[in-house]
């Protein structure tokens, strides 16, 4: 299989797993009263999954000679 | 105190810094050497997306519904993801196809045609304008803003003043004068504008930094960090709610809505369009740019939340508009050099939008809206123009000030109402019509020209009626009576609850029911009509663009005949004759033709001539003016389905041929191996016929050299003669062994050998070795030990051989042994379905190296050099052939020094594999 082919599969998994991790339900888990340093929780998550999946995005793309 | 002065001064500084970076862009990209081809500058450009709406608006939002502002920014970056697959593929057709506009794109796969291409052009036109004026009007109102510094002020409303004090239309016509000047430099109209991308990317770092300047101000200037701002928030009711610390979730349904709409705004927005595509320079910049926009995104997100909560806790009650929050704030607390910055900053976010949009939409009115009906007026006599390129910029100019001027108009008739503030989600709204026809003309063959227009026909006045009618409603434009009643006072056709759908906010219900239509009539008319020959073959090129193609252009679709000598002053009246030479030279040059006088008008080169033109007037307006001058002959769609299926044979043949290169490869891999194996076979014969013949010498030697003396000396007395006769007789003896040995093993190896099977006692085997060779180990003086079993179960075997076998390992062993302290012991042990024969004696040992060695034929332990060899070296491998043909193992355990242990294992019969004690009972 070629890598190409192979690196955009990646990519396609990471937007599915944004699309869960960003949407109902997931986020209802996150919707309490509980802080992270005083900033409610939701907000702190969001942002959290969303550096992380640029951060996995960059890794499966700059990365993607390394990983055959 | 800001005085006006300085404000205006600025600005224009600014303005002026962004010309002269496009002035240098463009300059350096005419000299070969291209400041924008490298992907950062790509991404920023790409940011473009971020316009006031987001700069000032997004605090505006999340003033009123907390993170509901995110999913306008989650969406595009979940969907970047995607581009590695979409975003990529329309680069790849539009480069192929010399796409100029989004309009174009879906003209070109759906036959070139002049309609659909049209009504893209007035869908985002509709769509995209009262998104302008909303920059317009986020600009000028900023800047009245910061004129009342450091009083704050929110603006009058713009129709009470009278038209010549209205700031906006200036910024209007500055913008257009600006626009003009960037997008529109170049006298020839093909060229990717180069200096506007550098520019554009300035001024997403300018709003980037303003905007984080601003962020930082607010939550570590005026607050103590974002813990302070939000623990002040909670001590107030109303923004407890807002931040969702009450426990209430977003809205969902709109959530998902949103992220949904802005994944598809991303890709089909005009501007988008023309800054990811149109103005791409290498393929690879996608690549990068699939994580850098996105955290883009996320860092002029990082502050909005902050702002918006300071701003509320600084400003409540309602009295400062919150969409003023990111520049009144800084203005509260008397930061003036900061306001400046920040006005310069949403000033950057308004330019940026309304420059790209503009040129991207003044492209598609040109070329796809007035050019082709312009051509249609045979009474213009356009044909017979010797310069169209002037004409060609000219309307783009006018396409682009009449842009302004709707936008601006738009914004003095909707004013501060509803039609302006909701705008930016309606526009995307609008822009997701292409959706369907867009993406399903990439990835899906069977999409139609009906099919397109139906579906975005379908979608546009679904979005019109459930989105922009009922602004213009709330906007006091038309009566309010159809929202309440529905039209014609029938209730299902409530514009926001269409067919009495209730439960949804309007921009999900919109992009409900507009995509359903949309999407149901894309599908169902294409799939109702089979498509024209033209629309066949665009499709494949289009789905099928990263296909490896048997020619350089793939499948051709063209017939009829041309004449070299009209397509060149065609082209030269668009492009210009100098830019039309040398790009038929290079075409030229890959084809190996010296002049340009030489070459063929042949099917390739009336498509290279026509894209060529596409690339100035639009595929649809192209293709009208090329057969103007050539003489096609249609293709019918049986013709066209043959040449795809001739391309498709011709892939399948090529896939065959690769296939059978394979296999010819593995082929002729296992030849080499097989003819390697031969060699190795051959060069074996060679080295046993030499052993052979040597084993055969020495013996040989001897006898002779014996018999010469017996015969030279007749007067050798009888003792020495007998001495000598008995030597004679020993290798002569020795010789026939040997001889018989090779024949013996002649027999084994090629299987011609008997086997004469009976059921055989192997102690009786041991024993009857042993005794046989008594006399050996006692000329030694050598102890040999027995450790036998009382009984063992038979085995199915040739007696004779078996003692063959025993016989050599016993007389190997007292060979090897020192005479007097030599010992050899021999054990017998059954069990696991097998039977197992151990010699083990304490002689010198084996070395490592030897231990397989000793198993080939006439090699034997110890430098056969120094030690006079004993034995034939037949021995060892007759008996590992025996027992291997019995399915059992011949091994050798050895550490220098401390002997040496042959061993042997024979499968038992069947009933005797059970355990000992069974088969002994069996015996019993």
């Amino acid at each position: 299989m070629n890598q190409s082919w192979l690196t955009g599969q990646r990519l396609v998994g990471a937007f599915l797993l944004g699309c869960a991790l960003l949407n109902f339900p997931l986020l209802q888990l996150f919707v309490t009263w509980r802080e992270v340093l005083g900033i409610p929780m939701l907000f702190v998550y969001i942002f959290c999954v969303w550096a992380a999946l640029i951060v996995l995005m960059a890794a499966v793309i700059e990365l993607r000679g390394d990983s055959r | 105190m800001l005085q006006g002065s300085v404000i205006v001064l600025c600005s224009f500084a600014y303005l002026g810094a962004l010309f002269a970076i496009a002035y240098y862009g463009d300059k350096r990209a005419d000299a070969g050497r291209s400041i924008i081809a490298n992907p950062y500058i790509y991404a920023l450009s790409m940011a473009v997306y971020c316009t006031t709406w987001t700069y000032y608006g997004s605090v505006g939002r999340a003033a009123s519904s907390g993170i509901g502002f995110l999913p306008i920014y989650l969406g595009p970056t979940l969907v970047a993801a995607l581009w590695w697959f979409v975003l990529l593929k329309i680069v790849r057709i539009s480069k192929a196809n010399r796409i100029t506009s989004i309009a174009d794109f879906i003209a070109s796969r759906y036959g070139k045609s002049h309609l659909l291409g049209g009504l893209v052009t007035v869908i985002a036109v509709i769509g995209v304008i009262p998104y302008i004026a909303l920059q317009l009007k986020a600009v000028s109102n900023s800047f009245i803003i910061l004129l009342n510094y450091p009083a704050i002020v929110m603006p009058q409303r713009a129709d009470t003043a009278p038209i010549w004090q209205d700031s906006t239309l200036y910024v209007a016509a500055i913008l257009a004068a600006f626009t003009i000047l960037f997008g529109t430099r170049h006298l020839d109209a093909t060229e990717r504008h180069e200096g506007m991308v550098a520019a554009i990317a300035f001024e997403s770092l300018t709003k980037l930094v303003a905007f984080t300047a601003v962020g930082l101000f607010v939550t570590y200037g005026i607050y103590a960090g974002f813990g302070d701002i939000f623990d002040r928030a909670r001590e107030v009711p109303s923004l407890r709610q807002l931040m969702g610390m009450d426990g209430s979730g977003p809205n969902y349904g709109n959530w998902a809505s949103l992220t949904f709409l802005s994944m598809l705004a991303i890709m089909l927005l005009p501007r988008q369009f023309q800054i990811a595509v149109v103005e791409n320079v290498n393929e690879n910049h996608v690549r990068k740019a699939i994580w850098l926009f996105p955290l883009y995104l996320l860092l002029i997100n990082i502050f909005v939340l902050p702002i918006a909560v300071g701003g509320l806790l600084r400003f409540p009650g309602g009295s400062v508009d919150a969409d003023t929050f990111v520049l009144t704030l800084p203005m509260a607390h008397e930061q003036e050099a900061l306001a400046l910055f920040v006005f310069i900053g949403g000033l950057s976010a308004g330019t940026g939008m309304v420059i790209v949009e503009t040129i991207a939409l003044s492209t598609m009115v040109c070329n796809d809206l007035v050019m082709p009906l312009l051509l249609r007026q045979r009474w213009l006599g356009l044909q017979r123009w010797s310069d169209l390129s002037g004409l060609l910029l000219g309307i783009r100019r006018g396409a682009i000030a009449a842009i302004l001027l709707l936008g601006y108009i738009y914004f003095r008739v909707a004013g501060e109402a509803y039609a302006l503030v909701g705008i930016g989600l309606i526009s995307f709204a609008a822009v997701a019509q292409f959706g369907p026809a867009f993406f399903g003309g990439m990835f899906w063959k069977g999409g139609t020209r009906a099919g397109a227009l139906a579906g975005l026909c379908a979608g546009f006045l679904v979005w019109g009626y459930t989105l922009l009618l009922p602004s213009f409603a709330k906007s006091g434009w038309l009566p309010a009576g159809f929202m309440e009643h529905g039209l014609l006072g029938i209730d299902l056709l409530k514009p926001h609850q269409l067919f009495g759908l209730t439960g949804m906010d309007e921009i999900t219900h919109c992009l409900f029911w507009s995509m359903l239509a949309n999407i149901g009539c894309y599908i169902g008319v294409s799939l109702s009509r089979r498509p024209s020959a033209l629309e066949t073959g665009q499709a494949t090129l289009f789905v099928d663009v990263f296909r490896p193609t048997s020619g350089a252009a793939g499948p051709s679709f063209w017939r009829g005949t041309a004449r070299i000598d009209d397509l060149l002053p065609l082209l030269g009246r668009f492009l210009g004759p100098q830019r039309v030479r040398s790009a038929m030279e290079h075409y030229g040059r890959q084809r190996g033709v010296a002049s340009v006088r030489e070459l063929v008008a042949d099917a390739d080169l009336v498509h290279y001539a026509e894209t060529l033109l596409a690339g100035a007037v639009g595929s649809a307006s192209a293709r009208v003016m090329v057969a103007s001058v050539v003489k096609e002959e249609p293709l019918g769609l049986d013709e066209v389905m043959n040449i795809l299926d001739e391309a498709s044979q011709v892939r399948a043949y090529s896939r065959k041929l690769e296939q059978k290169s394979r296999e010819l490869e593995e082929a002729s891999r296992e030849l080499r191996a097989a003819n390697e194996r031969l060699r190795e076979l051959d060069r074996m014969k060679d080295d046993f016929m030499s052993s052979v013949t040597h084993e055969l010498r020495t013996p040989l030697t001897s006898i002779r050299a014996f018999s010469e003396i017996l015969l030279d000396n007749g007067d050798m007395s009888l003792a020495e003669r007998r001495h000598f006769l008995s030597i004679i007789t020993k290798e002569t003896e020795r010789l026939t062994r040997l001889v018989n040995e090779v024949l013996d093993m002649a027999k084994l190896e090629s299987g011609k050998a008997e086997w004469r099977d009976t059921q055989v006692d192997m102690r009786q085997v041991i024993d009857e070795s042993i005794a046989s060779t008594g006399q050996l180990f006692r000329d030694k003086s050598v102890r040999l030990e027995t450790r036998l079993p009382g009984s063992a179960p038979p085995i199915l075997a040739d007696r004779d051989r078996l003692i063959q076998v025993m016989l050599n390992l016993l007389s190997n062993a007292v060979k090897f042994v020192e005479p007097h302290r030599g010992v050899v012991i021999v054990r017998m042990s059954y069990g696991g379905g097998q039977l197992r024969v151990d010699v083990e004696d304490n002689g010198p040992g084996i070395a490592a190296d030897d231990q397989q060695r000793i198993f080939e034929k006439f090699r034997q332990s110890g430098e056969s050099l120094t030690n006079k060899p004993q034995g034939t070296g037949l021995g060892l491998p007759i008996s590992r052939q025996i027992v291997e043909h019995y399915g059992g193992h011949l091994w050798v355990e050895s550490h220098p020094g401390a002997g040496a242990a042959f061993s042997f294992t024979l499968p038992l019969e069947d009933a005797y594999t059970a355990s000992p004690d069974a088969a002994a009972a069996t015996n019993a």
